[in-house]
Parts: C-alpha cells; structure tokens; sequence
C-alpha cells in the first residue's frame, strides 16, 4: 500500500542478500528504531517503561536466542530458564569478583558462562532427537535450578539466597540498582538488544545459520551434504544459550533487581517457549512480537476488570489469566500454526497490492 | 524417497556400545581401587564405596529406601503409561497428563464434599475424564489435526494452562485430603522384623501397587483382545493404514484419552492419598518424563519397567548419595540416570533400533 520495491534491481549477490534488500525496508525499521530511541522515552511513562517495555525487550532476546535453537537449527530446548539464570548468576559472580570493570561489560561476558553450559547439555542432542531431546534438556533445567538454590558460592553465602543487585555507575550515572531510572534501565536494555539481534539477523543468513537449517530440515541429508553435525547441533546451542544468558543478565540487573531460584524455573522456560511458538518459529521479528503478545496479554487482563468495572478478587481474575491464556495459545495456534510472524507475512503481502487486488 | 536406509550408527554401533561399557567398567574399576587407596575419609571412598558398605551394614533400611523406590516408581509408571497411551495413538506428546492427574483426584473430593457419595462420586469423576477427553478431542485435537508434533506440544501446555485456571476457579486453590477411607483404600502399615531391624510396608502403598497392576493388566487385555484395542493397535502403528480400513481415528482419539483420563484419575487417587491433593502435585508429569528417556514413548512395559527404574534410583542416590552434596538431588538425579542410560542405548530400553530414512 505504502510503497512498491518495483525498480529496485540487483547487479550482485551481495545486495541481494543484504538484511534490507529493498530500500523502504530500511527506512522503515529506521524510523521503528527511532521511535524506540527517541520518542518512546519522552512519551511513555515509568509503568509502561518499567513493566512492558523493559521486559518485553529481554524477553524478546532470549525468545530470539531459543527461536535460533529451535526455529533455525531445529532442536527442541526447554531449559532456557536454566540458561537464563547461568548468565544471571555469573554476571552476579563476574560483578563480585571484579567490581571495578563496567556492567555490561559483565553483562556480555556472562552469556559465554551459559554457552559454556549451553555446549554441555547440548551433548545429548548428537545422540537423541525430538521429544527425547526436550526431556534431556529438562535435565539441565532441573540440574541448574538446584545448583542454583544449594551452591552458596553462587550467591555469596546470602542468608536470603537471592542475589541482590548493587548501584553501578557509568559516566556517573546510575545504570543498575535501585538508583537507575527506568529511563536509563530501558535504553541500556534497548541498545543491547539491537546489536544482538542484528548478530542473530546476520548469524542465520550467513554460513553457521544455513546450516542450522540445513540440520533443522533433515540431518542426515545434511551430513552427507558436508555439514558436521556435531559442530552445527552445539554451535547452535551455545549461541542460543549466549542470548539466553545475557538476556538472564539483564534481567536481573536492569529490570528486576534482585532474584532468587524461582527467577528461572520451569515454568519461566515455557513461558520463552510460548513467545517462540507464538510468535513463529524460525522468524526474528516473530520473536519480538511473540514475546510482546505473551508478556502484554495477562497484564491486559489483569487490568481489564478493574478498566470495565467488573467487580471480582483478585483471584479469580488470576484463574480467568489462566484460563484466558491457556484458551487463546490453544486458539492461536488453530488458527495460525505458523505464529504472529507468519500472520504478519500474510498481512504485508495483502497490502502490497491492496487498492487493486487481482 | 530412495530406497536406501542409512543405519545412524552404521556397522560399528556394537563395538561402540562394548567399547563404552569397556570405559566404564574401567574408570569405576580405577575409581574403587583409588578409594581403597585413599582411605575411608576421601571423597571417592564416600561416592564409590561407603555407600554400598552402608547398604550391607543395614540391610534394613536398604530394602525400606528400595520400598519407597518402588512405591514411587509404581506412580511415575502410571503417568508415564498415560503419555504413552496417548502418544502412540495420536502422536501428540500430552504436556497435560500431570494436571490431568489433579483435576481427577480434585474432581472426586469435589464431589464428595458436595455430599455425594464416596462411590457416586467416584464413577461420576470417570464421567468427567470421559467428557474431557471428549472436549479435548472436540475442541483441541480435531482442528489441529495433521500438524506439526511441537504445535500439538504447545497445545497440550496451552491445555495445561487452561485446566489449572479452571480447576483453580472451580475447586478452589487449597490443598485437600483424598478420602481415602471411603472408596474403601486400607490404611496403616505392615511392620515387619527383618535383618535384625524393622521394616514397614503401608497397606495404601501395597494397595496402590495392586491396583496399578490390575489396570494394566485390564489394559494389556483391553488392548490385545478387544475390536477397539485392535483398532487402538492399527492407529498407533500407522494412522492412514488404519483409516484407510475404515477405523475412525476421532472415536479412538476419545477413547485414548479416556484411557488416559482413567489411569490419571487412579494417580491422583494413590498420590493424593500419600499427600495432599493439590496443584503442586502436577509436578509429577515432570518427574515421569525420564521414564519416558529410559522405556520410550511407545512402549507400555517400558513406561513400567522405566517407572520402577528411576523410581528406586531416584529414592536410593537421595538417601546414600544426596547428603554429600547437600541433598535434594531427587530433583535431576532421574534425568541424568536416564541420560547415562542413553550412553549404552541410545533407543531406550525397549524401543527398535533407531533407522533414519533419507
């Protein structure tokens, strides 16, 4: 409707698969970033930066790291939680130990601990596939939750067990910590996040990610084809794991602020699992808008008693959640197996030629 | 589609699976002797030796530890068998038996407190797993016919979710006693002198032993004589062979999940009766999945075989072998047994010889 990519010709491949190949494309997630950036710290307020969009944009970045698992190398992984909490605990362990280097500095470092991790549980996949593999990642889930509540080195001997996030500066601005405006919290959180998803948008085009796919598609046929199973299965897992423990790290350190082993329990998992599913496997924007649908959903329930002026406690409203989400999963994924990325898909190609539809 | 079949381990796979059995039986070897070396206060005489000079030394609480194993075995068994029933005549990995369990046990005191009788009660709780799996069916199943293993996954969670709101919101959040008493389950306990010490036997657990028994073989029967267990057969072993001889896949579908229903229903009876019934009792859907590592998704003795496995492994490394790791190793400890299991067959215990086609 807005624009036709008609005369826009390629003379070599390397415009050809640009991340933009057409040039309104580029313009337009311009003017999204600059939205993010620019107009959305003036205009949103503390609840919606603090409660929507901070975790919407971390949870967005571990849905991005499982759907690369998942949606692009085709292994089934349900310890993303687990994963998550590796990076948050090592970028706790990392800030203990050398306090004086910068945050996200630590931040960064502390998805490698998790791909580290990551590599480890990823050994079952080279022998077992499919469900059996899902069951063998809760293996990990379990495993970490545990280390995470009974290794008291992990969170420094703390009579609570939580870890609790001190007041970091950078450029005499608190960035961590109770001290840090949601502002500052927000656009840390959004800068980390674009960079990562434009290595994961770079990652899957390129060489490593076509042969994800290609062991996603048929892993003996990839193989034989030349792929090595052992180093696409693991790589895929430690990069999946790296976006799953930043996002942990961030988590922690720039939204919560403190957190204990419930943080990152199963349950934590599924809910990255449902952003994935929902918002489309194998799709990065899928992602975001997976995770955007699955976090806003039950706090738009939640405030639409109060909106409507039904009167109802507090716990009912939270076993309609319940019932509403479990329903609308079930309904979405009736209508359109292929997720919100693939209803996105269909909405632009109807748009294209929308005046005069042939 | 060629006709050539590529085994996954190739001709070698016998001599791997020696040589891994070879490793093992010489690190343990090497792991004893070191103990021995080292005396009685190092860490490998703790892990390798003390435990099994324990279990001489007091052969009674051995075979109370082994007794526990099999009690709780005998559940996951259960739960396992209502995965693999459903898996193998719908392929779809139900996510939801754990809370299909609850809601049965919920589902009878609910009715007993609502004053009918312990029996009525009883047979109208069948009803109500009768009606959900016809629901499921109905609402769940039939749209999503066809489609991808993980979508019918996330149904099953998106299931799972709408079935604790729903329970949540019908039968109230608080744990509830299991009338035991009334449908007629013996209570106390067997106390015996054995080995120069006491062993005690609860009559619920010996009933719950019996009963699970009995089901399966009600079960086997029902399967290997009936028309429908024929037609139960034929869909498990191909779904468009089976339609195409004119079985209606629906009406199995109901059944399954009936049968399921009921084999969760009698779970929740044994398990409430143990415990509590509440929510937190769905947990036990993620303690029988290593069962579903070790027997397979498709065998039904090897649900109760693997059940009986992870059941007295799990109760025995938590006695003898948590302590030195500050305890609740119950939690992982069957996923990582059943992951070494995996090391020497990679099938499962009865599953075939895993042949990937190209």
């Amino acid at each position: 409707m807005f624009y036709r990519e008609a005369g826009q010709f390629k003379t070599n491949y390397r415009t050809d698969q640009a991340v933009f190949p057409i040039f309104q494309d580029k313009i337009g997630v311009l003017v999204i970033l600059a939205f993010l950036f620019l107009v959305v710290p003036f205009w949103f307020n503390d609840f919606w930066l603090n409660s929507i969009m901070i975790p919407t944009l971390i949870f967005s970045l571990a849905a991005i790291g499982l759907n690369l698992l998942l949606g692009y190398a085709g292994q089934i992984s349900l310890g993303t939680g687990g994963f998550m909490g590796v990076g948050a605990y090592s970028c706790y362990k990392l800030t203990t130990i050398f306090p004086d280097i910068n945050i996200l500095v630590h931040i960064l470092l502390s998805g490698f601990f998790a791909a580290i991790v990551g590599i480890l549980f990823g050994i079952p996949s080279l022998r077992i596939k499919g469900f059996y593999l899902a069951i063998a990642t809760l293996a990990s889930q379990f495993f970490l939750e545990w280390s995470f509540g009974r290794i008291g080195w992990l969170y420094n001997y703390n009579p609570s067990g939580a870890i609790e996030v001190s007041t970091k500066r950078m450029f005499g601005i608190a960035i961590t910590g109770p001290h840090a405006t949601s502002l500052t919290r927000y656009l840390i959180v959004l800068s980390i996040v674009v960079v990562l998803t434009w290595v994961a948008s770079n990652l899957v085009r390129g060489r490593i990610g076509r042969a994800w796919m290609a062991v996603r598609d048929m892993d003996i046929a990839a193989e034989l084809i030349g792929i090595r199973l052992l180093q696409a299965k693991l790589t895929a897992f430690a990069i999946s794991s790296y976006f799953a423990g930043v996002a942990g790290a961030l988590m922690v350190f720039m939204w919560l602020g403190a957190a204990e082993v419930e943080s990152f329990d199963i349950n934590h998992s599924f809910l990255i699992l449902f952003m994935v599913v929902i918002g489309g496997t194998g799709s990065l924007i899928g992602s975001f808008m997976g995770a955007a649908f699955i976090w806003v959903l039950p706090i738009f329930l939640r405030a639409a008693p109060r909106v409507l002026g039904v009167d109802i406690s507090a716990a009912t409203v939270e076993h309609f959640n319940f019932m509403i989400v479990g329903g609308l999963i079930i309904f979405f994924l009736i209508v359109e197996p292929n997720g919100i990325a693939r209803l996105w898909q269909i909405g632009k190609e109807k748009l294209r030629r929308w005046p005069f539809p042939y | 589609m060629s006709d050539t079949t590529l085994k996954s381990d190739g001709g070698s796979s016998m001599s791997q699976t020696q040589r891994n059995w070879l490793i093992t039986v010489l690190i343990l070897a090497a792991a004893v002797a070191g103990s021995f070396v080292a005396g009685s206060d190092s860490l490998l005489y703790k892990v390798f030796v003390g435990p099994f000079v324990e279990m001489y030394e007091v052969p009674d609480l051995f075979v109370q530890v082994l007794w526990e194993g099999l009690v709780a075995g005998t559940l996951y068994a259960l739960v396992a068998l209502g995965f693999v029933l459903i898996f193998k005549a719908s392929g779809v990995f139900n996510f939801a038996q754990g809370i299909m369990v609850v809601f049965g046990g919920l589902s009878l005191v609910g009715f007993y407190a609502a004053g009918v009788p312990a029996f009525l009660s009883l047979a109208l709780s069948v009803a109500m797993m009768y009606g959900l799996a016809w629901t499921v069916e109905r609402v769940v199943l039939r749209p999503l016919v066809n489609q991808d293993p993980l979508i019918l996954f996330m149904a099953t969670i998106g299931l799972t979710y709408f079935l604790i709101g729903f329970g949540e919101f019908i039968f109230g959040g608080e744990p509830k006693t299991m009338i035991t008493q009334e449908i007629g389950l013996p209570s106390g306990s067997y106390d015996f002198d054995w080995f120069g010490g006491f062993v005690s036997f609860q009559k619920l657990d010996i009933a719950a032993a019996v009963i699970a028994a009995i089901m399966v073989g009600c079960l086997a029967v029902f399967f290997n004589k009936t028309r429908i267990g024929r037609a139960l057969r034929a869909v498990a072993d191909d779904h468009q062979a089976a339609l195409s001889v004119g079985i209606t896949l629906r009406q199995i579908w109901v059944i399954v999940w009936f049968a399921a229903g009921i084999v969760a229903l009698t779970t929740g009876i044994m398990w409430g009766a143990r415990s509590d019934v509440s929510f937190a009792l769905q947990v036990i859907a993620l303690k029988a999945l290593p069962v579903i590592i070790l027997g397979g998704l498709t065998s039904i003795p090897g649900a109760i075989v693997g059940g009986l496995i992870i059941g007295v492994a799990e109760k025995t490394a938590e006695f003898y072998w948590g302590p030195l790791v500050g305890g609740s190793i119950e939690s992982w400890i069957p996923y990582f047994i059943a992951l070494g299991f995996l090391w020497f067959r990679p099938q499962g215990l009865f599953g075939e010889k895993i042949i990937d086609r190209i």
